[in-house]
């Protein structure tokens, strides 16, 4: 299931409905993103103050349920969950849910990894930080790259 | 066609959303954004950096080669940046 939202999300509350009532489930991973206050550029000492996050409604939705298909292609999964906000956010908030449920741990615990990565270098999000010297767009990391690239191997034929 | 720009992009070219009408031999993406780049600073600038810009037709990823007509709808923006931790 995949949620895009503007508002907060209670884990717990995720959580305990999340998968109820099927019990071929063994284990759920659950991974929540945070708002870090420290800038996302390398070696930088800046604060960030806020950042908001824009997205392309109607395309957010369809790579994130593409993500989760692939997700389920690979891996014997009974459940997954993304939860994105959207907006203005402050240092702290939470920003990401991901949860997946499968028999056995191992392939949750990659699933969710797998998710996490791939998102975030697939799924129509856009941040800006309101740092101390000011206001910018995030540039896209080398390394959220090379963490998705990783999973390459086995991708669906497109 | 409806143009529609994300993040920077949409700074740059001084709104989110736009209704254009190229001439016919506009026919795909690599040919819009040269005569989106003709009409403005604003686009001249969002797009002097192609390396940076990413682009959707009808919210599929395409690459700069792929057809573009009356009716689609066209997304630039820059390269994604969600999750974060």
């Amino acid at each position: 299931m995949i949620r895009v939202q503007s508002e907060d999300f209670d884990p717990g509350v995720e959580l305990a409905r999340f998968g109820a009532d099927n019990h071929a489930i063994g284990g759920i991973c659950l991974f929540v993103g945070l708002v870090r206050d420290g800038a996302a550029e390398a070696g930088s000492d800046e604060r960030i103050g806020a950042m908001t996050l824009e997205h392309y409604p109607g395309m957010t939705e369809r790579e994130l349920e593409r993500i989760e298909a692939e997700a389920r292609r690979r891996w014997p999964l009974e459940a997954t969950l993304i939860v994105h906000r959207h907006g203005r956010l402050l240092p702290g908030d939470r920003i990401v849910l991901v949860a997946t449920a499968s028999p056995h741990r191992k392939a949750a615990f990659e699933a969710c990894e797998f998710l996490i990565d791939w998102l975030k270098t697939k799924a129509p999000f856009w941040k800006k930080e309101e740092t101390t010297a000011g206001a910018r767009w995030v540039e896209a990391r080398q390394s959220d790259e090379a963490a998705a690239e990783r999973w390459r191997k086995g991708q669906a034929a497109e | 066609m409806k143009i529609v720009y994300f993040a920077w992009l949409k700074e740059k070219a001084g709104r989110g959303e736009v209704q254009v009408s190229p001439p016919a031999d506009v026919s795909d993406v690599a040919a819009l954004i040269a005569w989106l780049k003709l009409q403005d600073a604003g686009h001249a600038s969002a797009f002097a950096d192609m390396s940076a810009v990413r682009v959707a037709v009808n919210q599929e990823y395409v690459k700069l080669d792929h057809p573009v007509a009356a009716g689609d709808e066209i997304a630039f923006f820059p390269p994604v940046t969600g999750g974060r931790c």
